[in-house]
């Protein structure tokens, strides 16, 4: 009765492993040809049997002062993202404001409007303001990625704080910032963290903002780095290769270390 | 002025209290408003910047003739329809519409049933499940640019792997297939790339719509000996129907506004063969400047958009409208 069924889910597993060998080929596909920097992309071999890491050195040189304005703009686009939502979440979660459920209407209809309409209406404005081609520019705009998934994600943790444990603070003579600071922030940790991780993601991972507000190449983040790499040079692969896993390596640290966020703001974020 | 600022805090509560009763009920239920408020006030600002005001001004571009010497002068004449004339005449925009819809509907159908066969599969128990799911979800989170820059070199002609792999199995013709620079190869390309880009995300929404639903129901078929396929189509599919109504609006979505990977992977080329309406509406602007057009494009776009985004709400309405109330 038992031999059967282990038998059987040893088998689910072999397959889930060959299911993830596939559609993890780019990625290993990726590393692979990072480490070998004589290669044309002809005579790459299936394993780096010689590793080489001058594709690395290669990539750093050209592209780590992007690597840095992309940890900056994606650091600040999350500090902006999590302030703004993070009270916005706890008002519409828990204020009887008129109206509310129309916000939460517009928040959600925001992420269905094209990236490439809003840059292309902020390219004229940012050029009145004098905010092309500047870092805090390139903050606000990427942290608009972040803000209606945050507002909508923290809701419905925020929903879920008893409410008598807000009306307890407010008997104690905490204010309406106080307990919002000091009760509802703490036990909603979890979707604030998740919140930031998926603004950083998204900051991290924009190109459209980039490719549209930065002509000048005075702040150059990674995505955009590695686009005119592409233009530039093509012969050479390993550069570009090493320079893409650079860029992957805040995704793929963040998957492992907190897994449970991603997964649960993947679902959360879509279906609330 | 000064009691905005003083409001939304506790010392707010306590001045009030050694103010005596200066405040009144009413007086304070005002302020207890305006500091509820507060706590809104920067999202909302935030959003009409950031969205509200940018689609009132593509609106208006789109009836102006909007160029670099626009961005100068601030002077943009309005010329009425003419833009959307000359997007919608250009010779393009029938290949634009058809390229858009191909792209979209075999993305979407391509990255569902992958997506739904895999929850399927990883909604059976088997050891190392969670942590394969997890790994899984990689594709999703890498930066499209990053992972669109491996495809365009997988894909190469001559020495791709992908080419390769498919000689060694005998599977491609002679010389390999021309992923990237055939007009009739291209638009094929982008869209496997941009199914394997959102595997992940219909996997993920489908698994945890599948966990929704109750084991009894499955143990009570099995007793009654209805088969899998039985149970699928008379179990599964109808519980998981709302999941499946969000997973195809918001793939939908995502996928009609794609541009980095298409940028990446093809440029849009070989002779505007991967162009989509999201691609052509970046090039008006940012390549040609002519930034009235590429308005109107995107209002097409939006318009578009928006068409689904009523699907959705009609789907959801009540549920975001009620959910929350506590």
């Amino acid at each position: 009765m038992k031999t059967p069924s282990t038998t059987r889910s040893r088998l689910s597993t072999v397959l889930a492993l060959l299911i993830l060998a596939v559609l993890l080929f780019p990625v290993y596909w990726m590393v692979n040809a990072s480490l070998q920097s004589d290669a044309t992309s002809f005579t790459t071999a299936w394993f780096p049997w010689h590793p080489s890491l001058s594709g690395y050195r290669q990539a750093l040189a050209d592209q780590g002062g992007h690597l840095l304005v992309s940890l900056l703009l994606a650091l600040g686009a999350t500090a902006v993202a999590v302030a703004v939502a993070t009270p916005a979440a706890y008002a519409l979660a828990k204020f009887r404001l008129p109206g509310r459920g129309w916000i939460v209407l517009a928040t959600l209809v925001t992420q269905m409007i094209p990236g490439i309409v809003i840059a292309n209406a902020l390219y004229g404005t940012y050029n009145t303001l004098h905010l092309l081609n500047s870092l805090p520019g390139l903050i606000l705009a990427d942290a608009s990625l972040g803000i209606p998934f945050s507002i909508l994600l923290m809701r419905s943790f925020m929903a879920n704080v008893p409410g008598e444990i807000i009306e307890a603070a407010r008997v104690d003579g905490a204010g309406r910032l106080r307990t919002f600071w000091s009760v509802v922030v703490p036990i909603c940790r979890n979707g604030i963290v998740t919140a930031a991780l998926f603004s950083f993601l998204f900051a991290w991972s924009d190109f459209l903002f980039a490719l549209t507000l930065t002509s000048s190449g005075t702040v150059t983040p990674i995505t955009l780095g590695i686009y005119q790499y592409l233009g530039a040079q093509t012969e050479q692969w390993s550069p570009v290769m090493a320079s893409a896993v650079l860029a992957c390596l805040p995704s793929t640290v963040l998957l492992v270390l907190a897994q449970r966020f991603i997964a649960s703001g993947i679902t959360g974020g879509a279906v609330k | 002025m000064t009691q905005v600022s003083t409001i939304p805090g506790a010392r707010a509560a306590g001045s009030m209290r050694a103010g005596g009763p200066a405040g009144g009920p009413r007086r304070r239920r005002r302020q207890e408003r305006l500091a509820q408020w507060l706590f809104l006030a920067p999202a909302l600002l935030y959003l009409l910047a950031f969205f509200g005001y940018p689609i009132a001004r593509n609106v208006v571009m789109g009836f102006q003739d909007y160029s670099t010497a626009s961005l100068y002068t601030g002077q943009a004449p309005f010329t009425g329809w003419s833009n959307y004339q000359a997007v919608f005449t250009s010779g393009l925009f029938t290949k634009l519409v058809l390229n858009t819809a191909l792209f979209t509907v075999a993305s979407m159908l391509g990255q569902f049933v992958i997506g739904m066969a895999l929850a399927l599969f990883f909604n059976r128990r088997f050891p190392l499940n969670g942590v394969i799911r997890a790994l899984l979800l990689l594709p999703w989170l890498l930066p499209m640019v990053a992972s669109a820059t491996v495809w365009r070199w997988m894909l190469g002609q001559d020495t791709g792997i992908v080419n390769r792999i498919l000689e060694g199995l005998h599977l491609a013709p002679a010389g390999g297939v021309p992923w990237l620079s055939s007009v009739s190869v291209a638009l094929v390309s982008v869209t496997l790339v941009n199914i394997w880009v959102g595997i992940p995300f219909n996997l993920a929404i489908l698994y945890s719509g599948l966990k929704e639903i109750p084991p009894e129901l499955y143990e009570a078929a099995a007793l009654d000996g209805v088969g899998p396929w039985s149970r699928f189509r008379y179990i599964t599919w109808p519980l998981l129907r709302p999941v499946v109504t969000v997973v195809v609006v918001l793939g939908f979505i995502y996928t009609v506004k794609v541009i980095d990977i298409i940028l990446v992977v093809t440029g849009g080329g070989p002779a505007d063969a991967s162009q989509t309406l999201a691609v052509q509406s970046y090039q008006l602007s940012f390549k040609t400047f002519l930034f009235g057009q590429g308005a109107a494009m995107g209002n097409v776009l939006i318009l578009v958009s928006l068409l689904f985004a009523l699907v959705y709400l009609r789907f959801n309405r009540r549920a975001i409208l009620t959910e929350g109330e506590s």
